[in-house]
């Protein structure tokens, strides 16, 4: 192999698949960035597109195309260290490609009806053929059943590979967190008069997902990171991912009371969400000192700069966004005066990106140092100024962002919740007030300053290496 | 090898340093913990079925009856009053008939996708206001006007609009006269569910007295 050469023949099968699933991932990334400008505007100009593309499905083409670029970022980084982890092929070669191409024109139809349908009658059949109108988990019952298959065949492979090679503690714990993630989706997949009920069971499927498995997935996945970009020690790694799943579930799987404060379940969940949610940030300040300490154990000395920005980059944004900004509105006495408002996706976005954006970014820069020939990713690299730019752009368009909605959440909770009464009235009061104005386009400015950094980002994996001759730095000693 | 030296004490970690005692943690912390989840989960479920003893959340024909919201000291929050017989568009309901509306309105407010807009329950997006005590919002005017308000906002909400000063107008969702109403029913439902006070301090529009029977 040539430093600097794109070389997808030496990958192996698992991590040619991984690069499909990355390059998928990008797409969509760009996508929501998109969907999610056009949403920005028409707060600000709400007559924007009226009547052909509305908030509504500007909102849900954004939501969801992260939700499933995430999955996918998740999906090509357990391939990708599958067969390195187990020591074996990855098992099932062509339903592995087969899945693939099934999922990602599944999640085209589904796109493309949002878009072109996007909305039906009052009845079963749109919820089974167009949207199923649930935050988040709007996509037609069609295709849930498609994705739990292909999740199905997805863990098929992955399970599979494990078994047929060695174990470890890392694929250990990704096998049953696996089955945990696809088993909670089946709790979205049912229809009840009940809105309680409803809302009871679609948190399991949100929360359980993204501030407990989908936790413990890329605690998994930067065990795996750190072992390739810092040489720590497996043992290390190893047991700190058990105190995270300890904590994180200890936390986490209670923590979903949060959710059951106000939505017609008992009132015990008003302690009870209280109490683990505000736990909810001690794994993930555990996952901060693990970081510092690995870092600085092996003096920074690592053979890929770009990946292990972008993995202090997660250390750090998911303690701040997942918890520093949850913990801010968890409690039931704050929460009953936030919930619901701009500051709700204050710390959607920051938790989204800290936690999970940051954390696939930094594994394909790992997938592309192979891909290009394991070639130098350290100091001096030819047009390192782009990694750097495009992640200093991306985050500061969403601190940025996150900020100025905080500022209107708060300003929302102040006027329309805590003076208001949650009226219409008070609503609107809430949304023309300056603060609120001014915020939202602080939001939309901040917006463009991340998309340009994901256009920087989208050219640096492409070029990342090229024309590079030396190989990747050796971390010997 | 070389990375282990390095690392490893020679004597292996202390016992709350170790593998296997991290291991056992987080088995039986998960463990534990879901299986507190589970028992919550079915508690729960028994309290917050349509109807339940509990009273969490109302019968479906609770939406012939008039609903308030109102402080309630002893749980020191503001809860819904189910007042007297006040049956939506003059029509008193069976629970199965009351059931069946709703059930459509539900339907019609998931397909049409008003979650991405609106929030239920605080839950959705920001763009329009909660819809958790729609019914009962004060911007309808009074009791009498209600129903004839909101049927004419929801059939043509543009030419309808009510943007309060802003210029975000709700898109012409194009329901049929059947969907307006079961639309109306499901709010009116979704208004004499218990939340636990949310949201607090919220004015409701004039209506007549929400005293029952006997007391009256």
């Amino acid at each position: 192999m040539t430093a600097g050469r794109v070389d997808y023949a030496s990958l192996s099968a698992g991590q040619r698949l991984a690069v499909k699933y990355f390059v998928v991932a990008m797409a969509l990334f760009l996508a929501q960035m998109l969907f999610g400008l056009l949403a920005a505007w028409q707060f600000l100009d709400p007559d924007f597109l009226f009547g052909i593309v509305d908030f509504n499905v500007n909102r849900m083409v954004h939501i969801n195309a992260m939700v499933v670029w995430l999955l996918y970022g998740f999906i090509g980084s357990i391939f990708w260290l599958v067969e390195d982890e187990s020591g074996v092929p990855l098992v099932g070669q062509r339903i592995a490609n087969l899945t693939f191409w099934v999922l990602t024109v599944a999640v085209t139809v589904v796109v493309v009806v949002y878009l072109v349908v996007q909305s039906g009658p009052g009845d079963k059949w749109t919820l089974w053929f167009i949207n199923e109108g649930r935050e988040y988990i709007e996509a037609p019952r069609w295709a849930d059943i498609g994705i739990v298959l292909c999740m199905a065949a997805i863990f098929y492979n992955v399970a599979g590979t494990f078994v047929a090679g060695k174990w470890s503690g890392i694929s250990g714990v990704l096998v049953l967190d696996l089955i945990a993630l696809a088993g909670l989706y089946l709790a979205g997949m049912f229809y009840t008069t009940n809105l309680p009920l409803d809302q009871y069971w679609w948190w399991w499927v949100i929360h359980l997902w993204v501030e407990a498995t989908w936790e413990v997935l890329v605690g998994c996945i930067m065990a795996w990171g750190l072992m390739k970009t810092l040489a720590t020690p497996r043992r290390i790694v190893t047991t700190w991912l058990y105190i995270e799943v300890a904590l994180m579930f200890g936390s986490g799987i209670l923590g979903l009371g949060h959710h059951y404060f106000w939505i017609g379940t008992p009132e015990y969940w008003l302690g009870v969400g209280g109490f683990f949610s505000a736990l909810e940030p001690v794994p993930l300040v555990a996952m901060v000192v693990h970081s510092v300490y690995d870092a600085g154990r092996h003096s920074f000395r690592s053979n890929n700069h770009p990946a292990l920005a972008w993995l202090i980059a997660h250390a750090f944004g998911n303690f701040l966004g997942a918890g520093v900004w949850g913990f801010m509105q968890t409690l039931p006495q704050i929460n009953l005066y936030t919930h619901g408002t701009q500051w709700s996706s204050s710390h959607g976005h920051l938790a989204f990106f800290g936690a999970y954006v940051t954390i696939i970014v930094a594994f394909i820069y790992i997938a592309l140092q192979k891909l290009r020939g394991d070639v130098w990713m350290s100091a001096d690299l030819r047009g390192g100024w782009r990694w750097k730019w495009s992640l200093g752009l991306l985050h500061v368009g969403m601190v940025g962002m996150s900020i100025a909605l905080l500022i209107a959440g708060y300003e929302q909770s102040f006027v329309e919740r805590a003076v208001g009464g949650s009226t219409w009235q008070a609503y609107f009061d809430g949304q023309t007030q300056p603060w609120f104005v001014e915020a939202m386009w602080w939001r939309m400015g901040f917006g463009v300053v991340m998309t340009g950094g994901l256009v920087l980002l989208l050219v640096d994996l492409l070029r990342i290496g090229a024309g590079e001759t030396r190989s990747s730095k050796s971390l010997a000693r | 090898m070389a990375e282990a030296n390095q690392d490893e004490d020679p004597r292996g970690p202390e016992w709350w340093a170790s593998e296997d005692f991290w291991r056992k943690c987080a088995i039986f912390v998960t463990a534990g913990m879901a299986f507190v989840l589970v028992v919550l989960t079915y508690h729960t479920h028994t309290v917050i079925l349509a109807g339940a003893e509990a009273g969490r959340v109302p019968a479906y024909s609770v939406i012939n009856h008039r609903i308030g919201y109102a402080f309630d000291d002893d749980r020191n929050m503001m809860v819904p009053v189910i007042g007297p017989l006040a049956p939506l568009f003059g029509e008193e309901l069976t629970e199965d008939e009351a059931r069946a509306l709703v059930d459509h309105g539900k339907l019609t407010v998931q397909g049409r996708n008003c979650m991405n807009c609106h929030t239920l329950l605080g839950n959705g997006a920001y763009y329009a206001p909660d819809l958790t005590k729609a019914w009962l919002d004060p911007g309808w005017g009074n009791e009498e006007a209600r129903e004839l308000l909101m049927t004419l906002f929801l059939k043509d909400p543009v030419a309808n609009a009510r943007t309060y000063g802003t210029n975000r107008r709700m898109p012409n969702q194009e329901l049929t006269d059947e969907e307006v109403r079961a639309v109306i029913a499901y709010l009116k439902w979704m208004s004499a569910i218990d939340t636990n006070g949310f949201p607090s301090g919220f004015t409701v529009l004039p209506q007549g007295s929400l005293s029952t029977g006997s007391e009256s």
